[in-house]
């Protein structure tokens, strides 16, 4: 497929339209433009409350006297709830419940909640938090994720500073090179940035139970945990998806959802929690800032002998998503290369600095700026031009990773280099005339008319896995329901799987219609009352929940055959084809209506092949379901003086085994390279002394419009046959190699070695 | 406080309106127009951009009562009867739209563009000027790439005087 041939069908007044392969409208796009869909952030119900969170200002600190009586006295108060009224667990957490539901005794970072409150207005709630008197004693915070694993240490935990420590093993660990190059990477914390805020709508109901309408990436996971600090059994808490406005892994955790069914379950009245932009910097993990060590050995032709890492990410507080990012980090350390000899030792550490846990591409984006950085490093020092020296060493199918896993299907890393290189450049800024102010770094500033501005070209190129890794066992269930509707077929599918935005519900039709023959497909609203269908993370929802909608699909076919032999009893030749039963030798026998005087309905869970763990002191082990891979070019101009960088143009070729819906493939592409470049020269959480200085998107900042070049993309099929229609997840590639390339690109303009991102101004005229 | 504003042509009132609130949040929370959205409410994501008085603005940096007498359009009152607006129709047919959450206020501000040159008879704009008219609206799922496609298309539809698909749709 090219960029070209992805002109879109227009969906109908009826919903949208669109089978496997097409670029299908999405069916809730109406609704978003319109403004009448409902997020999290929009429900409403009479007479319920608003909560509100208290939380630290401190990032390390022993809790002395927590008194709420005053803030219990302000009219219009509800509640006023501390850990003391927490009736389950008083602790969660993804992997590790670690994390106070409510502070008590220690605090371990900058945002930590302590109380919450429900009462009539927004207005009320917070000043009730004004009211709350906690007397702190402030600790010198854990802030350095490398001297937290220090002998000596302060300890965030009373368990050590070390979430988990991942070895990758492979070959010589002594094995001598002509060529080494080495070199030392930071990463600042970024964050997911999703633009609808934390929310949600918790409701008592008669059973005793709640109903939570939230917006997240797992609703099982989010279950579990509220049930357990509510001291409830799972079926008596009912969450259902509410609109999500983005995700990008900062959902995965939860945040209002214990605090909105505490304070809901406490007044029996409905609560409802909208973080404001300021408390949602607090109220999700980041990205893991990271500093990685890394030495890479080759030939005097450019054939890579080792690579040897040392990889430390702050973890900070508690352990969310951590030990899974560690094993990314370490696993994929080596880059989409074939290396004889890896040594690889990835840590996380417990600091007093914000939680950190997920976020697209989880591990694999801190790794890839680090070795792509190195890869550009080695070409230089052996004369070679970039591409050239990681065609070199390019992984391809059969390939061996350094966990001994054999890739087992399409890795066109070679291929996807060519294409980016290949592609024609943009014309100079400065060709002929008075330039546009608009197309220099700097902009409408008016801060160049061209004098001191250099172009410069990179690449990056990455590997990440897709679903979930080392043995998990990974699952997604499908309710698929066949029924007549004014006498035509009409199916309605049913997970739990979370519409982000990334456009599952699309696919999900598209899947159903393709599989069934039908046009008339209704995606039902994600909620509880279906099996799990894992996270929407990992790239993993079009492989798990396709193919559970698709496994779904196929039982019911086999279902509806059933009927037909039953109901035909004279044809033993009747097969099921484009929503017709249809006889090998007399053609349609009848519609699929004919079939349902009773409504067909089947429930599926369906698994990928299965992984393994890793080795705990190799790192051995077919840990991964899938890999997949993207390239860019990146094309920056850049004004020396200023220091400041303008983006030209950005070239990204990702394979994507089978584009399900080019249009919403693209769109992935398009906007996890713009993450990537948002990492590259502007996003970090900025943290000193365990303190964030900048929770806003006044001082946060992620790319507009006017920092976002125009994108050329070359999109390969290669279909995977291990995964249903051959896709390969799309999402997350594409953030990890466009870091690496931008960066890249302004080394190649300023001669700099630049070995932190975000770039600032001041890392390139040198006044840092 | 007692808040009279017209939004959508039509003449609201609302009620027990606190002083602090938001033009933004008593569009949302006190006369059920939630369209407008609420992710930043600092003015520098876009997302809750409404006319005021036919200027785009940003809803959560107007205090209510500043919208006292005066005329809103929100994201809702851009569908005529049902009617998608040719930029609506654009977003969808572009695949602009993910998430969604920045759609309605990126809706306005480039309707408000489009108005201001096809709509006025004038050229269509060009890339340049699209991305400076959307600067001022963020988006974290697209990267910006079908937005202005969406945009392009709208601008081509007007200049054109048609849209592939609307007849067949008007007879159905």
């Amino acid at each position: 497929m090219s960029q070209t041939d992805t002109a879109p069908r227009v969906a109908d007044g009826a919903g949208a339209v669109g089978r496997v392969g097409e670029s299908a409208g999405r069916p809730d796009a109406r609704q978003k433009v319109t403004g009448e869909f409902a997020y999290s952030s929009d429900l409403w119900l009479d007479g319920m409350a608003w909560g509100a969170t208290l939380r630290s200002p401190h990032p390390r600190a022993v809790i002395g006297n927590l008194d709420i009586g005053k803030a219990l006295a302000v009219p219009g108060v509800h509640a006023v709830l501390t850990h003391d009224d927490v009736p389950g667990r008083r602790v969660y957490g993804l992997e590790i419940p670690d994390q106070p539901v409510l502070a008590w005794d220690q605090i371990r970072y900058q945002g930590e909640a302590v109380a919450i409150v429900a009462a009539d207005h927004p207005e009320t709630a917070r000043r009730a938090l004004d009211q709350i008197a906690v007397s702190y004693t402030v600790l010198d915070p854990v802030t350095d994720a490398r001297a937290a694993l220090a002998d000596g240490a302060a300890r965030v935990h009373s368990g050590g500073n070390l979430v988990r420590h991942v070895k990758i093993r492979r070959g010589d660990p002594r094995a001598v090179a002509e060529v080494e190059v080495s070199g030392e990477y930071q990463i600042g914390m970024q964050d997911q940035a999703f633009l609808g805020p934390e929310s949600g709508l918790a409701v008592p109901a008669a059973d005793g139970g709640v109903d939570l309408f939230v917006a997240t990436q797992w609703l099982h996971v989010d279950r579990a945990q509220v049930a357990a600090s509510l001291g409830l059994p799972e079926e008596m808490v009912r969450v259902t998806l509410a609109g999500v406005g983005g995700a990008f892994g900062a959902r995965e955790d939860v945040s209002m959802q214990i605090h909105a069914c505490l304070l809901a379950l406490r007044t029996g009245r409905p609560v409802k929690m909208v973080y404001s932009r300021e408390e949602s910097f607090f109220g999700h993990v980041h990205r893991h800032p990271a500093s990685l060590r890394y030495t890479h050995g080759a030939t005097a032709d450019g054939h890579l002998v080792y690579i040897r890492a040392d990889v430390v990410l702050d973890g900070g507080a508690y352990a969310s998503s951590s030990p899974a990012v560690v094993a990314n980090a370490a696993t994929l350390g080596a880059g989409p290369y074939e290396v004889p000899n890896v040594h690889i030792d990835c840590r996380a550490a417990y600091t007093n600095n914000p939680p950190c846990g997920a976020m697209r591409g989880f591990g694999a984006v801190q790794a890839c700026f680090a070795y792509e950085s190195q890869m550009d490093k080695l070409a230089a020092r052996l004369g070679l031009d970039p591409v050239e020296l990681r065609v070199r060493n390019a992984m391809r199918e059969g390939s061996t990773v350094p966990t001994g896993q054999v890739v087992d299907s399409a890795a066109p890393v070679a291929e996807l280099l060519k294409l980016v290189s290949a592609r024609p450049l943009p014309p100079p800024a400065l060709a002929g005339g008075d330039p546009d102010l608009r197309a220099l770094p700097g902009g409408v500033s008016n801060t160049t008319h061209g004098e001191g501005v250099v172009r410069g070209i990179g690449y990056g190129v990455g590997i990440k896995n897709i679903c979930f890794s080392e043995g998990f066992d990974d699952y997604s269930t499908a309710r698929v329901r066949l029924s007549l509707i004014d006498g035509e077929p009409a199916a309605d599918v049913h997970t739990a799987a979370a519409e982000v935005g990334q456009g599952l519900v699309t696919l999900q039709a598209q899947i159903a219609r393709t599989e069934l023959g039908v046009d008339l497909v209704r995606v039902v609203p994600a909620d509880t009352s279906v099996g799990s269908s894992g996270s929407s993370s990992a790239s993993r929802q079009s492989y798990m929940t396709g193919g559970a909608v698709r496994a779904a699909c196929e039982e019911l076919r086999t279902l509806l055959l059933k009927r037909a032999r039953a109901a035909f009893p004279h044809h033993d030749d009747l097969a099921l084809a484009g929503g017709e039963l249809v006889s090998a030798r007399d053609g349609v026998v009848a519609g699929l209506a004919a079939l349902l005087g009773e409504p067909a309905e089947v429930t599926v869970t369906w698994r990928h092949r299965p992984t393994t763990a890793l080795d705990p002191e190799t790192g051995q082990g077919n840990a991964h379901v899938q890999f997949a891979f993207a390239a860019h070019r990146a094309i920056v101009d850049v004004d020396t003086e200023l220091g400041l960088v303008k983006v030209v143009e950005l070239a990204c070729a990702q394979d994507v085994g089978r584009a399900m819906n080019p249009q919403a493939v693209e769109g992935q592409i398009h906007g996890g390279t713009a993450q990537g470049l948002g990492l590259a020269l502007m996003e970090e959480i900025q943290v000193a002394g365990g303190k964030v200085r900048n929770p806003s998107f006044t001082d946060y900042l992620i790319p507009t419009i006017l920092d976002m070049p125009p994108m050329q993309l070359d999109v390969l099929e290669l279909a995977d046959p291990h995964a249903p229609y051959g896709l390969r997840g799309v999402g997350e590639p594409p953030t990890l190699s466009s870091t690496p390339a931008i960066v890249a690109a302004i080394r190649a303009a300023t001669g700099l070695a630049l070995t932190r991102i975000p770039v600032r101004p001041e890392h390139i005229t040198g006044t840092a | 406080m007692r808040v009279n504003l017209r939004v959508n042509g039509r003449e609201l009132t609302a009620d027990d309106v606190w002083e602090g609130e938001s033009l933004l949040y008593v569009l949302r929370e006190r006369l059920g127009l939630p369209g407008s959205k609420n992710a930043c409410e600092q003015g520098e994501c876009g997302s809750c951009t409404v006319y005021l008085d036919d200027l785009p603005v940003c809803a959560c940096l107007v205090a209510a009562g500043q919208a006292e007498g005066r005329d809103v359009v929100t994201v809702e009152g851009l569908a005529n009867g049902g009617e998608l607006g040719q930029v609506q129709r654009a977003f969808m047919a572009a695949g602009a739209v993910q998430c969604g959450f920045c759609t309605p206020g990126l809706i306005m501000q480039a309707s408000d563009l489009l108005r201001a040159t096809v709509g006025a008879g004038g050229p269509a704009p060009g890339d340049a000027e699209i991305r400076e008219a959307l600067a001022g609206n963020l988006c974290r799922c697209t990267g910006y790439e079908k937005i202005l496609d969406a945009v392009r298309l709208a601008a081509a539809w007007t200049l054109d005087g048609a849209e592939p698909g609307r007849e067949a749709e008007g007879r159905r």
